[in-house]
């Protein structure tokens, strides 16, 4: 293992870019957000709002719509494209209300037998007081059992930034797609390097440590698929971004259209059974 | 998820007071051995404080019960983990040493008031009780097991969260341990959760809190961030009981806080209600 890792720089042809490089790229703010893929992802889309119970959490948006002809639920972060949205939606930042509403819709996707399909952007779960009230830890565990469970195929393209828990929350299916520059992470690398480093500004190597690229997520299992972006990254070409991602989506749901609803919770849950098992 | 790292360092203490236990929630002393002979739990304030797996499963499992299970499964040291302050696997070996536990949830058969389970008691000792890999499979295959054995399973929780030094594949025990909990339930299996002091980031947002009930003991710190993490976004000071046991129960996502003397008593009610 330890001979494996070791890259001489001579057999670098072309500059991969390093951890934090991607990092950098998935927070950049003209990156493709939530709006622009369903701008260009999908041929329409009706937004549904509210958790039933006390919100509209705008950190997380969901809505029905048409994706090549198909019928889906599409849930994804929402970061928002101005200070106004920013602040309303935390930076994409979700509530309990957030993922509530995100398992009220998947409730309802698989009663019509819906596909669901996610896009993750996340700095993570929103740390905040009335959130701990409300549940956050509760709301993220149920989303987890929720989407395990769900009799409907999931498929999940994380976009930008993985957050942590309240990435995974919308982050568990049948295919787990990731975008090139994309990161996902149990922690961030700032959050990471301020505890094991005890210096925030030993992030990158915090981001080199713990794996959190597409290309070593694939190695882990974690990820199925690595979807390319334009050369210098998505926010180049936004479009050319999304349409990739919009045939890659395409793709997947087209080989879940054969499995039987059972069977996928199954292999599902055999997914994720082999996680981590090393033994 | 793991931004609970400060709680796992104990209060300073002088070493000319270290016969000495300080309560973390009123800052009473009393003599370490007063301490332990009152269960851990201080005698000011009713802190209930954190036990080792042993300790506690001597408490709720029945006399020479508790048969252990998937010892074999430890951690796993698969991105060669190092950082500023050292290797994971020599801290992690260092732990094991320590504990005598190989990884930071213990799992076994046992009878509880005559009732069989399936029970899980974590051990905040090792790596701050995080969720490993290893934690992370011990768990699954406990719910697997208490499916074939039609066992109602219980696991008590004490962790930090994620364990950041297995990288991804320690926040995907969040979901594998959620769905093997959710097979479980749909199964008609009770799965009664127990979160001890503390319980907080990846283990509260998983199935510590998706038990058919949530229970846990006084004063114990529950929550999803950590405090620091929201003083900081929110630029407020947040109440002295925010994130407490109490406090939980109060916003609604505890079912009851239950006296350790009355725990075991309580789960076996419960059991018999549901008639396992
Ligand atoms: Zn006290």
């Amino acid at each position: 293992m330890a001979t494996k890792k070791k890259q001489t720089p001579a057999a670098k042809t072309v500059k991969t870019p390093s951890a934090m490089d991607r990092v950098k790229l998935a927070r950049d703010a003209k990156r493709p957000h939530i709006g622009d893929f369903i701008n260009y992802v999908l041929d329409d889309f009706e937004e549904l709002h509210g958790d039933r119970l006390v919100n509209d959490d705008r950190g997380l948006v969901g809505g029905f719509g048409t994706l090549a002809g198909r019928h889906v639920l599409v849930l994804g972060h929402n970061k928002g494209e101005t200070v106004e949205e920013n602040m309303a939606s935390n930076f994409g930042m979700a509530n309990p209300d957030g993922y509530r509403k995100a398992m009220r819709l998947a409730k309802l996707a698989e009663k019509f037998h819906c596909p669901v399909v996610t896009f993750v952007d996340t700095p993570g779960a929103y740390p905040g007081r009335e959130a701990e009230e409300r549940g956050q830890a509760e709301a993220i565990a149920k989303s987890l059992e929720v989407f395990a469970l769900l009799k409907t195929p999931v498929v999940v393209v994380i976009t930008g930034e993985g957050g942590s828990g309240g990435a995974l929350a919308i982050a568990v299916g049948d295919k787990v797609l990731m975008m090139e520059n994309a990161v996902y992470s149990v922690i961030s690398p700032e959050g990471c390097a301020g505890i094991l480093w005890r210096d925030g500004a030993k992030a990158p190597e915090a981001a080199e440590a713990l794996k959190i690229t597409a290309p070593d997520l694939k190695r882990l299992g974690a990820i199925d698929e690595i979807i390319p972006e334009p050369a210098g990254g998505a926010q180049k070409n936004k479009k050319a971004a999304c349409l990739a991602v919009k045939k890659a989506v395409a793709a997947a749901l087209d080989e879940l259209d054969a499995i039987p609803c059972d069977a996928l919770v199954e292999k599902r849950y055999a997914k994720l059974r082999s996680l981590g098992n090393f033994y | 998820m793991a931004w609970f790292e400060k709680n796992e360092t104990p209060p300073q203490i002088p070493p000319a007071k270290a016969l000495w236990a300080i309560c973390p929630k009123c800052m009473s002393h009393m003599p370490k051995a007063a301490w332990k002979a009152n269960n851990s739990i201080c005698p000011k304030c009713n802190y209930h404080g954190r036990l080792a797996a042993r300790e506690r499963i001597a408490q709720v499992a029945d006399e020479g019960t508790f048969a252990e299970v998937f010892r074999e499964v430890s951690y796993s040291d698969h991105l060669e983990f190092h950082d500023a302050t050292g290797d994971y696997k020599t801290k992690v070996e260092a732990t094991i040493a320590k504990t005598g536990e190989k990884e930071s949830v213990v799992m076994g058969t046992c009878e509880i008031g005559g009732h069989k389970a399936m029970l899980g008691v974590m051990d905040f000792a090792f790596m701050g009780g995080s969720l490993g890999t290893g934690t992370g499979e011990r768990i699954a295959r406990a719910c697997e097991q208490a499916r074939k054995e039609r066992r109602p399973l219980v696991i008590f929780s004490a962790s930090g969260g994620a364990r950041m030094h297995e990288g991804i594949l320690s926040l995907m025990q969040m979901a594998k341990t959620s769905a093997a909990i959710g097979l479980l339930k749909e199964e008609g299996l009770p799965f009664i959760s127990v979160l001890t002091d503390p319980t907080t980031g990846g283990v509260s947002a998983s199935y510590a809190m998706l038990g058919d009930i949530n229970i846990t003991e006084p004063k114990a710190l529950i929550g999803f961030a950590g405090r620091r993490v929201i003083e900081n976004t929110i630029h407020q000071k947040l109440p002295p009981d925010f994130q407490s046991a109490e406090y939980l129960e109060k916003h609604g996502f505890i079912d009851k806080i239950v006296e350790r003397k009355d725990l075991k008593a309580f789960i076996a009610k419960m059991l018999n209600y549901w008639g396992f």
